[in-house]
């Protein structure tokens, strides 16, 4: 039975009925009687101090029931809202992080940013109400670029330099010896493009006060509801935590963007209690847009050294990254552990030192985005690697594979503070040579060439670091929370089982992967095993999902937790067989003693812990309900390697993907489907970020210019080629299920990939993404007058 | 959104007498750009009188060497109809690169044209095919309909009923579409008719041209090389993120040749 629906099925995922037959359960779809509309007053400046606000007229406006602001928060002892990591400046100092009110208070610090609620019986009558708030604002030079913050007006008083931190990893005495002994030294400015997150459910929030228990319930959408309540109820005061419920209903994709706490779901909460009615919010598109969190926009420059034979020696880079106005719940981490720590990739660079300087700027606060720190470390590292072999004139593939870690020498340690467990990068890159049949390259460019088109072919050869995190590691690095997870299997009398996890699945389809990991453990199907998430109320504490770690951490609590109720069940069954539980042996749902035909069913075995007539309740309590957690020794290292082929049409400037390879090790796969689906998704990203999402705002007046769909290009379909997958298997070493993840892969992997593609087709250095077809027209023009000129 | 009065209107007239007595009602075609604005509350019309009920105003019939398009017909419609693809294939696939499927089974052409947005598509086919635009007043020529970015020489109360498109000996439309929303950064209809060669230009400008020197080279010499030493002047042309004014100007004569090349 389980080989059909245990791990390694391509089983259909559970959870698609409801959502393709239009019965998911979203958090806008749920309304409680009596409820409230929230519509938020956001600052249309990108600077500007408030010097008075009059809310009398919306006050008085029809159907108007609370006009709310930041002095109102303070007064009920509404908190900041954190971040949750503590990044520390290379002299030791601690990072500078400026109050960041749920409502803003005084001054607007980028636009969107919300500075008053007002709350009226319909949505229509809060919108009305909220037009007749008259605020004066007074504007302030206001800077939205990352390179020159440094250098602009301090946004936060007592932060010089509108710098957060200046933070560093590795031996920088090393890497300059290696620079300075070096035969070739490669240097390349990168730029990692701003992105805006764009789940397809814009985020919302439900807050339901009940003043008969003094409960609140809060219903959002979150990537992780309980460290959404942690973070409610210890550092913003929201409520305690045993009177507070945060539920998480199917939440419609995330990448990165609900991990965070925000402004609005606190508003929603503190408004309800403050009311005693339920107080609701649905952000519309361009709330989205302008208002959660975005992603990468870092400014780099690299130096690699190289031998003369091409041997990695040192790399040296300096980035300068931008955290938005306020800090995100985790904004610190995401340019400096999650992105300096994987400079290495898949190379034994013996020295590596990385900088960072996070600023502060008039732009929406900046967080981890799909691969988050990762995809901006593999973006300049495979740019430069690529970069360095056409300038030594050797073979990309070839530079790479003499550089990487072999297979024989882990588990390796690299100079920026990881360890990998285990790999075989080699045997990722032959593999995507092969299958995109990188030897018969240049008679497809001349083909190509033959048809007025540029042909060009680009690698990237990415690692990440997921699976987060060990609690030890993330503690000594700055987190403010550990980083396990947590199961609880309950089996129920008649032998079907309910699964708690902590995560939080938001299209990752857990409901699929988890029973089938339960399936193959417990030896019952799929339709036995109903797994929840999503409710503080029902769940115990878990970490939510995010950085890939939901099956490497959580689905490693659920294997515990299922050998917890193997060991039980094996008790329970010496019991009734009348033997001993070390001589029982489970195998396919079936407990036995070994040597006999004496067994009892795993069904059995349920009734008969809930059954307990004849018990020694001295040695065996009743009941088969067993909870876990699990936290990781090290971080999981899923690595592969893609090749991206691409047509460029030298008129228009038209780019096509024609050939997209992607060869993937995430260790032990359980549901190869979703596996796929989820590489799928992320190479889309990727190439989204790499060919059309570009956040504009405008450097004059700090207006967000990509504030919707007509300007912000999102991938389509048809922008897209059908892409060739393989894998490679080694297991990770270091969780019972050896899996490494897979959410992010696709994303890390291919915006290099297609960039080493597109400036091989068109013959330059450098190019910024996207790479829109008016950058690779205006590329090509500058090569074309370059070649006339001379 | 704001408050408005919805009014369903039974025919053309009793649509221009409603629209004559109410102060700042708006036509509701098939809203493709009219609802988006009025849910971002950019615009607030007191009144929306729909035309989406009244008898006669959607269809296609083709006769004498005339398309005849009712202003209420669908874009899929247009780009689905058999008749419209023999006889004007050009026309149908314009219509089927309009937007993405949900506007074009909601947008309408006489919508289309009367907003006159720059980036629209529908302009290059009436102006680039020479079409006659036929009101509940008059009929105006193609040529002479757009004035201007968002205007047209629609009166005030007048309704657009039909396009009616003679059919051109050959004709080929090349796009090139935003990549976010899919409008045109540069649309060109190139059209070879009995009145002679017309090169039609939208997106790429404050309001849709005919592109003189193209269709004189042209005149002479129906092939994409005789385009060879034309330009497109740059000055005046749109410029945004997507597109510079010189990128627009390349584009325009890049589509151009390609246009030709699909039917010389």
């Amino acid at each position: 039975m389980t080989a059909e629906t245990g791990i390694g099925a391509r089983v259909r995922r559970k959870e698609d009925v409801r959502f393709i037959t239009g019965r998911g359960r979203y958090t806008d779809d749920i309304n409680r009687p009596g409820q409230l509309h929230a519509v938020f007053a956001r600052s249309p400046h990108a600077h500007a101090r408030i010097r008075s606000l009059d809310t009398s007229n919306a006050e008085t406006s029809p159907g108007v029931v609370a006009v709310l602001t930041g002095a109102d928060l303070a007064t009920d002892g509404i908190g900041p809202l954190p971040c949750g990591w503590m990044i520390h400046s290379r002299d030791g100092s601690p990072m500078k992080q400026p109050p960041h009110p749920a409502l803003s208070v005084g001054t607007v610090r980028y636009v969107g940013e919300p500075y008053a609620v007002v709350i009226g019986e319909t949505r229509a009558a809060a919108q009305a109400g909220a037009d007749l708030l008259d605020p004066d604002f007074e504007e302030l030079p206001a800077n939205v670029d990352t390179a020159s913050a440094q250098s602009t007006a301090p946004i936060h008083e007592g932060i010089p330099n509108n710098l957060c931190y200046d933070w560093t990893l590795g031996d920088e005495a090393a890497t300059d010896a290696a620079l300075a002994s070096a035969v070739h030294v490669i240097e390349l400015d990168i730029v990692n493009n701003r992105l805006i997150p764009n789940a397809i459910e814009p985020r919302a929030a439900l807050g339901d006060y009940d003043a008969g228990t003094d409960m609140l319930t809060l219903y959002t959408t979150s990537q992780n509801p309980h460290l959404a309540r942690l973070v409610l109820s210890a550092f913003v005061g929201l409520a305690p935590e045993h009177k507070l419920r945060v539920v998480s209903p199917d939440v419609g994709g995330g990448f990165g963007s609900k991990i965070f706490i925000y402004s609005e779901e606190t508003v929603c909460g503190w408004a309800s209690k403050r009311l005693r009615r339920p107080v609701k919010w649905t952000a519309d598109r361009s709330e989205a847009f302008l208002n959660d969190a975005h992603g990468r926009d870092h400014v780099s420059k690299a130096r690699l050294a190289l031998d003369a034979n091409g041997k990695f020696l040192g790399l040296k880079v300096s980035t300068i990254a931008n955290l938005g106005a306020y800090m995100s719940t985790f904004s610190s981490s995401i340019p400096t552990y999650l992105y300096g720590t994987l400079l290495a990739g898949q190379y034994t660079t013996p020295a590596i030192f990385v900088e960072v300087r996070s600023v502060f700027t008039n732009t929406t606060p900046v967080d981890a985005y799909r691969g988050a720190g990762r995809p901006e470390a593999t973006f300049l590292l495979e740019r430069i690697v690529e970069t360095a072999a056409r300038e030594l004139g050797m073979d990309p593939a070839e530079l790479r594979r003499k550089n990487m870690v072999p297979k024989d020498a882990f588990p390796y340690a690299t100079p920026v503070a990881l360890v990998y467990d285990t790999g075989d990068y080699q045997a990722c890159l032959d593999k995507a040579l092969a299958l995109s049949d990188y030897a018969g390259f240049p008679a497809r460019r001349a083909a190509a060439k033959a048809r007025g088109k540029l042909r060009g072919i680009g690698l990237s050869c990415y690692i990440e670091a997921c699976g987060l995190a060990p609690s030890r590691l993330a503690g000594q690095l700055g987190a403010g929370v550990g980083l396990y997870e947590s199961a609880e299997i309950r089996v129920n009398p008649t032998g079907n089982v309910t699964v708690f996890t902590g995560t939080h699945s938001h299209g990752q389809g857990h409901e699929t992967t988890f029973a089938q990991v339960v399936s193959s453990r417990l030896g019952i199907g799929l339709d036995q095993i109903e797994v929840v998430h999503g409710d503080t109320s029902q769940g115990q504490f878990g970490m939510g999902t995010y950085g890939s770690r939901s099956l490497a951490v959580g689905g490693s609590a659920i294997m515990k937790a299922s050998d917890k109720i193997v060991a039980k069940g094996r008790k329970i069954a010496a019991y009734l067989l009348e033997a001993r539980p070390e001589d029982i042996d489970f195998e396919d749902g079936v407990f036995r003693v070994r040597g006999t035909n004496q067994a009892k069913t795993f069904g059995e075995i349920a009734f008969a812990a809930y059954v307990p007539h004849n018990y020694p309740l001295e040695e065996l309590e009743p009941g088969l309900q067993e909870t876990a957690f699990y936290d990781p020794q090290n971080f999981t290292y899923p690595a592969g390697a893609y090749v991206c082929e691409v047509e460029v049409d030298p008129e228009t400037g038209v780019t096509r993907i024609v050939k997209f390879t992607a060869v993937d090790d995430f260790g032990q796969v359980i549901n190869p489907m979703i596996v796929e689906g989820q590489v799928h998704g992320g190479i889309a990203q990727g190439i989204g970020q790499a060919m059309l999402e570009a956040c504009r705002y405008d450097r004059e007046s700090g207006q967000l210019l990509t504030g919707s769909m007509m300007d912000y290009a999102m991938p389509r379909a048809d922008d897209l080629v059908n892409f060739d997958l393989d894998v490679v298997r080694t297991d990770c070493t270091h969780n019972p299920l050896g899996a490494k993840g897979c959410g992010e892969a696709g994303a890390i992997g291919s915006p290099p990939a297609v960039i080493n593609a597109i400036t091989d087709a068109i013959g330059v250095r450098t190019l910024d993404m996207p790479a829109t077809p008016l950058k690779v027209w205006t590329a090509l023009q500058a090569g074309s007058a370059a070649v006339k000129g001379s | 959104m704001y408050n408005f009065t919805y009014h369903r209107a039974g025919s053309v007239d009793a649509a221009a007498s409603r629209l004559a007595e109410s102060g700042d009602a708006k036509l509701l075609a098939g809203g493709m750009t009219l609802l988006p604005t009025m849910k971002q509350r950019l615009a607030q019309p007191s009144e929306l009188i729909d035309l989406n009920e009244i008898a006669g105003l959607n269809g296609i019939t083709v006769s004498g060497g005339t398309v005849t398009i009712g202003a209420m017909t669908r874009h899929a419609d247009v780009a689905a109809s058999a008749e419209v693809k023999q006889a004007i294939p050009a026309l149908a696939k314009l219509a089927g690169l309009i937007g993405d499927p949900a506007v074009r089974n909601r947008g309408t052409i006489g919508g289309s044209i009367a907003n006159n947005d720059p980036a629209a598509d529908y302009p290059a086919a009436v102006v680039g095919l020479g079409a006659t635009v036929v009101t509940n007043k008059r009929e105006i020529a193609g040529d002479g309909f757009f004035t201007g970015m968002f205007e047209t020489a629609l009166d005030e109360g007048e309704i657009v009923t039909a396009v009616r498109f003679p059919v051109p000996q050959k004709a080929a439309y090349f796009k090139f579409p935003n990549p976010a929303s899919r409008y045109a950064v540069v649309g060109v209809m190139v059209a070879k008719t009995s009145g002679g060669i017309r090169v039609a230009v939208t997106g790429a400008a404050p309001c849709v041209f005919r592109q003189s020197d193209m269709e004189s080279a042209l005149s002479g010499n129906f092939s994409a090389a005789a385009l060879s030493g034309i330009t497109q002047d740059a000055d005046g042309l749109n410029e945004d993120i997507h597109a510079s004014a010189e990128y627009r100007a390349s584009l325009v004569v890049v589509g151009a040749k390609r246009a030709v090349a699909e039917i010389a």
